[in-house]
């Protein structure tokens, strides 16, 4: 199975429970992936040595000023105005840039159009790797790690946990090892990058009334806009108000895990120390956790209807 | 008019706390304009209480929509899309509206004409007015992309409004992270005030964030919450850190405060009152910081 962990409200324990189950199924080979590559942090938890990196790249566009002949066409098809014809020089602005091409394959029709047709033609814009993030693999025991790191400054996060994704998949060949991947905060475009081709998403929240609204969302991103299975852990139990588990009961949710709060939990894991670590029971609670999680995958049971 | 955003890198440290409290606070002595700009997660309106004024849909970006009748399934628009969206079902191609990034490539490819971009309802903004000053805020629809668009919006509507008004000060509750709703709630602002917390990952991300608002030339100055939680990550973050009151601080950042840990903050949120509206530790923390904060603004 695949599981995303996700929130919705930043803090809520979303990488203490993703470590902790991870370390929970070590028999099993877990891959896990920190897909929170603007601030990860799972790797300060498992501790992993990393033995691969590659880079997270986006595709801009590099404009051959020579054979530009300043029409603007790739200005006008892009959708993002990074890039702009101004007279007759064109402006790149790599940090709007989604990559899709299109400037390159307009600039070649025009200059192909303009030499009378023809598909050899060159266009005058050539497509590049610009680097915008560090992707890096390896093992803590028998888990396998792989995790994004987005450069300070990039804006866009989605490729890199799509790029990150993909190469770490690689490394199951097929198999069905458990894999986890271990959400950014949000409800926007990197958290449903991050739930894509999950089985199942578990929700990590607090019993507070931001715990409260931010899940409401996450739920609509899970299980209503990705069809996504999805159950509940409570952290910090006791700290708030009844509203998550009114809200959970309201719409069919199943709550599997409650972890208190108390200040002994709270102070090792400011210190470095998994859930697991501090507290060893918890293991056959995060074991059984993992088997909810399975039979919820497998039959759908909450899914609205 | 100085901007003031609150971000943190790390979610969950206290940003929206925070910002509930210093708009409390400098409510008593400034004209005060103030935006949520975390649009994915915006809870700032549980603990401001705002009653909403007007209501706006929010635009944000365009996905590719294809006419089945139009479609003669010749997958052109397929060998384009760099973002899985499209595929072959029956006897034309559909778009996965979740995949499809707006970039239109498709439909500049497609022989019969069968693609058009659409433009898409992301959320709504609000204007709304509460104890402490007109309030600008916005919820992004479940799983859209463009929310830095969106924070960029909100933002300047909230500027103008300062403007007109002659406001002296915009509170900007950022949202978590470092990527592009982070880089559009930094934009154009006087100093970034990062809430953190000692522990490990609040250390881990500090240095991130200090990283971002240094790549903006934004002066920075850090709020540490739950203090007492970790000698040694306090430790670690003091170091980092100058001195409020130092002469010379090094390009290190002022801390300007150590909040205890205290449930005493998920008491007023519960109650949805700024923190400050009650007595205690974490209360006179806040105010000792916001006095420093003003010194350096």
């Amino acid at each position: 199975m695949r599981l995303a962990i996700a929130s919705g409200k930043g803090g809520t324990g979303k990488t203490t429970v993703a470590v902790s189950l991870a370390l929970s199924l070590t028999d099993a080979a877990p891959l896990f992936l920190d897909c929170d590559v603007e601030e990860p942090n799972a790797a300060l938890f498992l501790r992993p040595t990393l033995t691969e990196q590659r880079d997270a790249v986006q595709r801009i566009p590099v404009v051959d000023t020579d054979r530009c002949t300043g029409c603007g066409r790739c200005a006008e098809v892009c959708e993002f105005h990074a890039i702009v014809a101004v007279g007759q020089d064109v402006l790149v602005f790599p940090e709007l840039c989604h990559g899709c091409g299109s400037c390159a394959r307009a600039c070649q029709i025009a200059l192909s159009e303009a030499a009378g047709g023809g598909a050899d033609v060159e266009g005058a814009i050539r497509e590049v790797d610009h680097k915008i993030g560090l992707l890096e693999r390896g093992h803590a025991s028998s888990l396998t790690f792989a995790q994004g790191t987005l450069n300070v400054g990039e804006p866009m996060a989605v490729p890199v946990i799509g790029q990150l994704k993909r190469w770490a998949l690689e490394t199951l060949n097929g198999d069905t090892r458990p894999v986890i991947f271990d959400a950014p905060p949000g409800t926007s475009c990197p958290v449903v990058e991050t739930m894509r081709g999950a089985d199942a998403v578990l929700l990590v929240t607090e019993p507070t009334p931001f715990g409260l609204h931010d899940l409401r969302i996450a739920v609509e991103v899970a299980r209503d806009e990705l069809s996504l299975p999805v159950a509940v852990v409570i952290n910090r139990d006791g700290v708030g108000d009844a509203g998550v588990d009114d809200f959970c009961a309201a719409e069919h949710i199943p709550i599997l895990l409650r972890i208190p709060l108390a200040r002994g939990i709270a102070e090792g894991i400011a210190n470095g120390q998994s859930l697991v670590d501090l507290y060893p029971a918890y293991r056959e609670h995060f074991r059984r956790l993992w088997q909810q999680l399975t039979e919820l995958a497998t039959t759908g049971v909450n899914l609205k209807p | 008019m100085k901007q003031l955003v609150i971000l943190s890198g790390k979610g969950g440290t206290g940003k929206t706390t925070v910002t509930a409290a210093l708009a409390h606070l400098a409510s008593q002595t400034h004209r005060l304009v103030l935006a949520d700009g975390d649009v994915d997660a915006a809870n700032l309106e549980l603990v401001l209480a705002p009653t909403v004024e007007e209501t706006h849909d929010f635009t944000g970006g365009k996905i590719a929509k294809i006419d089945p009748v139009e479609c003669i399934a010749c997958g052109r628009c397929a060998e384009v899309c760099r973002f899985d969206a499209l595929s072959a079902r029956n006897d034309a191609f559909v778009v996965d509206p979740i995949a499809c990034e707006g970039c239109a490539a498709c439909s500049y490819v497609c022989p019969t004409g069968a693609i058009h971009m659409e433009l898409q309802r992301a959320g709504l903004w609000f204007r709304s007015q509460t104890h402490y000053g007109p309030f600008y805020h916005a919820h992004l629809f479940a799983g859209q992309e463009n929310s830095g668009k969106l924070v960029t919006l909100v933002k300047q509507m909230a500027r103008l409004h300062a403007f007109d008004e002659e406001s002296d000060l915009l509170l900007v509750d950022g949202p978590p992270g470092t990527g592009c709703p982070v880089i559009a709630a930094l934009s154009g602002a006087d100093m970034a005030l990062i809430v953190t917390e000692p522990t490990v990952s609040g250390t881990h991300d500090l240095a991130r964030i200090l990283g971002l608002t240094a790549h903006f030339h934004i002066p920075a100055v850090v709020l540490l919450n739950k203090a007492d939680l970790s000698p040694a990550q306090s430790d670690a973050i003091a170091a980092v850190c100058a001195s409020p009151s130092a002469d010379g601080n090094d390009g290190k950042p002022p801390l300007i405060g150590r909040l205890p840990y205290d449930p005493a903050v998920t008491k007023a949120m519960v109650h949805g009152v700024p923190v400050t509206a009650t007595d205690g530790p974490v209360s006179e923390a806040l105010r000792t910081a916001w006095n420093a904060l003003q010194r350096l603004l």
